[in-house]
């Protein structure tokens, strides 16, 4: 069983581990054609090389990403998800219209 | 042959214990220390098996546990190995894959047309004309399958342990044991796998040089340094069946299976010895050189009658001196050579009088019809390569042992990716590209006499060390020169019978046969003419297979190969993998109320809950109580299994409207909203309630077997917009009771408490934080069964305490608790849908009626773009209500509905509603019929179509008056 070196618990069999599929750039929603979006919804690269992947270390819940070769399976670096995505992202514009929900629950 | 020779011959047995034991019915003159297998030979008889397709009657081979020859039958379970089975375990043993008895089996018939059942035979034979595979089969089956398996059986118990070590050494022989001791004295941690009873390998055995005195000595030394050593565990008798990533090894020992992960690996697997392929090469008392070996050393046998030994290398005359000192009569020494490497040997030969015959093989073995076994071979000269002239002598013998060389037991360094590589000219193996941290020691590195052998142990463990960071001096040369390897130990015969596979009963034409039908890849020849496939995975079978179709395609055996190889090593038992019987669930904070309730459980997901409460045979009836107790008094449900997240920070309410369908900015405090969240391929994936408990702080539920995922997929996507919310998954921390019915506000008001729980100031759709009793609770009106009902969230410490407070409570008004059954039944009397029941992996929100939950005014939220994409599209399917006669025959879930002749959907829910007085149901049915007045075709149990009406959703109370009380 593979060992993957988690960066906030260190190295743990790849059982305790989930993984997310790859780290893919969204495509605006608002513009991007239905094929864009389908391609970026379904596709996930599969050429030869370095890969980034979401991977969840279960136990602890915590969401890093690893940069894999998926040739050689070799784990070649794990970070934690701020060094890809920018702190403090401002809220979106809110335009909400809705009454509350009929009776589900 | 009853008697043993004397010691130090037999160090496996104990003379003074004898076993009563019995084989086929034959009484065995066996002592503890023995296996099934030696106990047979000593008794005097070969036979043991019968072979797989031609029936032919088979004896050891390796008595090593390496060969197929030996399966046996014990009461509980076929196909055991009887050179590996203890005696002492397994007294009783039978053979299998006979009609009649083992002596006289009528299935050897099979042996007679074998010549019409050629290789690939079932491949061609059976599929033409069209309906004779129902003629075949039943004969097929019959014939099929080896021994039998008992199934009345109680399982036996097998578990797992975790183990770490340093350096893993499997193989206890010479190599593995110097390699062991050098890695332990660098300071490292070593645990030692090895696959025989007794430490030592082939030191225990095999003779290595014509005086035995060097061997006997170092056996001692290393044996005791290696188990007294302080940082040396020893895994005897002990497999490890494969190789797994990073050094992940499965050793079995026992009923125990060890997960070992192992920092370094050193394999000491050793090398199977080689057969020499020619006519009846597979009769009984046709055995390897190492198998007489065993024989004598371990269990004190010398074989009756005469023996020949066919040689291929130097190491079959030390066998053939070994036979000679425990009294046997070695009739000649065969070589395929012109003579041995080591001209000590011809002059020892000679001294002790064994005749000798040089390049010349035995070329045919004649089968005595008494025994069943050898009874004498034919000699000839060996002209050319494979090829042989005159006859030179026909040779009265009872045993014949013979070695072609040796085979790297390269099995778990190819698992690990190694590749395995042979030189033509001097065939010399060599295994190269090992992954980091494993290294080979000793004959799986193709190095063979004992002092090269120890030094290439230590070798092994100097590398091993410096891998692991420890200080090591400098490499030692282990040079060996010995060839061990005859180069074509392959004489075949025009008449076949000329073995190449055992297990398989593949002789030397199948292969070439393979090869001429176009099969040139060896993983080709190997599926279609089944080689390597049995048991023995191709340890005796993979090389001459190799040298064969390298020779009919005019390739290098290099270039031809081997076939990859793959774990497990040898046949395991199922019940190891699936380890202890352990069924884990989880039980709400209210469990021991529901026992004393009487409640019968059933599974949801991971957790048990009470699916009614009380005796099984009334529970029809029961769940209808239930049910009319909720729709005209008030019932009590465990609804703590429902997920719970605590989502708290400024940016709580951003990120619910980012993550949900629903709009959440404008959310009041103090009310709930409906959360439906999609997969960002569009597909509802859960739902739940979403309780504003302040501006910074939202409570969602999500589904019992859904809220592991949702919170994940919340901390995902925060991850990478990196709102500044934390986000808590407290399932477990909180319980949460649902009382439920028109009562269900007097109930509670009869409770002090801190919440007004007036329509006016607590309304539908209200959620509130007070306390009742003095019980900190999280209150929510919700309407999931479809009536006046308060979802009380507590933490779970004051479950019980809250749960006896509304029992006590509600005893004037009849209070009763409800189970899952009268639960699934009153949400669906009310059409409210279960993500993941009336939900599949294609369901988006268009075909459920959730339409209305997407907020289409906000920015965006998961999945919404796919959500937009499907909406466009025409619907292809919709889930409507239907109903039927309460008389009808009642639809299961997974029923499918029938338009036209076609599948168009399948009913997801259906129950039988006192309520409505008629079965109702949820059913994915063709956009067209999704008209209530109109009808769907239901194929119910049997086949029985039914047609049902179409329903307007909810069945029950269409104005939601009684929610709203």
């Amino acid at each position: 069983m593979k060992i993957l070196s988690c960066p906030l618990n260190g190295p743990r069999n790849i059982a305790e581990f989930i993984y997310g599929g790859q780290v893919k750039e969204m495509p605006d929603p608002a513009q991007a054609t239905d094929k864009q979006w389908a391609h970026y919804v379904f596709y996930e690269h599969s050429h030869i090389g370095v890969v980034r992947e979401w991977w969840m270390h279960a136990p602890s819940s915590y969401w890093f990403i690893a940069e894999r070769h998926n040739q050689s399976d070799e784990v070649l670096r794990t970070y934690d998800p701020s060094e890809l995505f920018a702190e403090g992202e401002p809220p979106l514009p809110a335009t909400e219209q809705q009454p509350d929900s009929p009776g589900v629950s | 042959m009853r008697h043993r020779l004397p010691l130090p011959y037999g160090q496996r047995i104990n003379r003074d214990a004898p076993v009563p034991a019995q084989f086929d019915g034959h009484d065995l003159p066996a002592f503890d220390g023995d296996t099934v297998a030696s106990a047979i030979v000593a008794s005097g008889q070969w036979v043991v098996s019968r072979s797989f397709k031609y029936h032919r009657p088979r004896g050891p081979l390796t008595l090593a546990g390496h060969d197929v020859n030996t399966l046996v039958q014990t009461p509980d379970a076929p196909n055991r190995l009887a050179d590996e089975l203890p005696v002492r375990d397994f007294p009783t043993t039978t053979a299998q894959n006979v009609s009649g008895s083992l002596m006289a089996d009528r299935s050897v018939i099979i042996d007679w047309f074998g010549r019409f059942l050629p290789v690939g035979f079932y491949y061609k034979a059976f599929f033409r004309p069209l309906g004779i595979w129902s003629f075949w089969e039943r004969l097929i089956r019959w014939a099929a399958g080896l021994g039998v398996a008992n199934l009345s059986i109680t399982p036996g118990y097998t578990d797992k342990q975790y183990l770490f070590s340093d350096v893993v050494v499997i193989g206890g022989g010479p190599a593995g044991m110097s390699a062991a001791l050098a890695a332990a004295e660098g300071g490292a941690r070593v645990l030692l796998v090895d696959e025989q009873p007794c430490l030592g390998g082939s030191l225990t055995y095999h003779r290595f040089a014509i005086d035995t005195t060097e061997r006997d000595q170092l056996a001692d030394q290393l044996m005791v340094a290696v188990q007294t050593h302080e940082r040396i565990r020893v895994l005897s008798h002990a497999l490890c069946n494969g190789w797994f990533t990073d050094h992940y090894l499965p050793v079995i020992q026992g009923d125990r299976l060890y997960k070992v992960r192992a920092k370094s690996c050193i394999l000491a697997t050793g090398s199977s010895e080689q057969h020499v392929v020619f006519r009846n090469n597979d009769l009984p008392g046709v055995i390897l050189c190492s198998a007489l070996d065993r024989l004598i050393c371990h269990y004190g046998i010398a074989p009756a009658g005469d023996l020949v030994v066919l040689a291929g290398n130097d190491q079959a005359w030390l066998s053939a001196l070994t036979a000679d000192d425990a009294g046997m009569t070695v009739a000649a020494i065969v070589d395929l050579r012109r003579g041995p490497d080591e001209t000590a040997l011809s002059e020892e030969a000679a001294r002790r009088g064994i005749a000798v015959h040089c390049s010349a093989t035995v070329y045919t073995a004649d089968r005595d019809p008494k025994t069943q076994s050898l009874r004498a071979v034919s000699v000839r000269a060996v002209t050319a390569e494979g090829q042989v002239g005159d006859v030179i002598a026909t040779l009265d013998c009872r045993v014949m042992a013979m070695s072609a060389g040796y085979m790297p037991a390269y099995q778990l360094a190819c698992q690990a990716g190694a590749q395995l590589h042979y030189d033509d000219a001097s065939a010399h193996f060599r295994i190269e590209a090992l992954p980091t941290g494993m290294f080979l020691a000793g004959s799986v590195n193709s190095v063979h006499t004992l002092s090269a052998l120890l030094a290439d142990g230590r070798n092994a463990a100097r590398q091993a060390l410096s891998h692991l960071g420890f200080a090591v001096g400098a490499d030692e040369t282990a040079i060996c020169h010995a060839a061990v390897n005859h180069p074509w130990p392959i004489f075949p015969h025009p008449k076949g019978r000329d073995f190449v596979d055992f297990d398989e009963d593949l002789q030397v034409k199948d292969i070439v046969n393979a090869t001429r039908l176009g099969y040139r890849d060896i993983q080709l020849v190997k599926r279609y003419s089944t080689v390597g496939m049995g048991p023995s995975q191709g340890r005796h079978s993979a090389l001459p297979t190799a040298r064969l179709v390298a020779r009919a395609t005019g390739r290098s055996v290099s270039e031809t190969g081997v076939t990859t190889a793959r774990p497990p090593v040898k046949p395991e038992a199922i019940g190891l993998l699936a380890g202890r019987r352990f069924h884990p669930h989880r039980r709400t904070a209210l469990a021991s109320h529901h026992e004393q309730l009487g409640a019968q459980w059933i599974p949801a997901g991971l957790w048990s809950r009470p699916a009614y409460y009380g005796a099984p045979a009334d529970k029809a009836q029961l769940i209808a109580e239930e049910v009319r107790a909720v729709r005209e008094g008030v019932g009590l449900i465990d609804v703590s299994t429902l997920g719970g997240i605590d989502l708290r920070g400024p940016d709580a309410a951003e990120f619910m409207n980012r993550f949900y369908t629903y709009g959440f900015l404008k959310q009041p405090v103090g009310r709930t909203r409906y959360a439906v969240l999609v997969s960002e391929q569009g597909v509802v994936i859960d739902d739940g309630v979403a309780a504003r408990l302040a501006e910074d702080h939202f409570y969602v539920t999500a589904t019992t077997g859904g809220v592991e995922r949702v919170y994940q997929e919340m901390l995902r996507w925060n991850a990478q917009w990196r709102l500044r919310v934390d986000v808590a998954n407290v399932t477990a921390a909180f319980s949460a009771i649902n009382i439920a019915g028109p009562e269900s506000r007097k109930v509670l008001e009869t409770l002090p408490g801190s919440v007004d729980l007036s329509a006016e100031g607590f309304p539908y759709l209200g959620c509130r934080v007070g306390e009742i009793s003095g019980v900190p609770v999280r209150m929510m009106r919700v309407g999931f069964v479809g009536e006046l009902g308060y979802e009380l969230h507590v933490p779970s410490f004051f479950a019980e305490q809250l749960w006896s407070l509304l029992a006590t409570a509600g005893a004037p008004w009849n209070i009763r608790p409800f189970g899952v059954e009268a639960q699934r039944l009153l949400r669906l009397e009310k059409g409210h849908i279960i993500v993941s029941q009336d939900t599949d992996g294609m369901t988006h929100p268009c075909e459920v009626g959730l339409d209305w939950a997407m907020n289409r005014t906000k920015p965006d939220f998961v999945g919404r773009r796919s959500v937009d994409i499907l909406a466009k599209a025409p619907l292809t399917r919709q889930l409507v209500g239907f109903s039927l006669a309460i008389t009808a025959p009642k639809p299961l879930e997974g029923h499918l509905v029938i338009r036209e002749g076609d599948i168009v959907g399948n009913v997801t829910s259906c129950e039988v509603s006192p309520t409505m007085g008629r079965i109702i149901g949820l059913a994915y049915a063709h956009p067209d019929d999704a008209v209530p007045g109109g009808s769907i075709w239901v194929r119910t149990e049997g086949g029985v179509a039914v047609q049902a009406r179409v329903e307007a959703l909810p069945f029950y109370d269409p104005e939601t008056e009684r929610q709203l009380l």
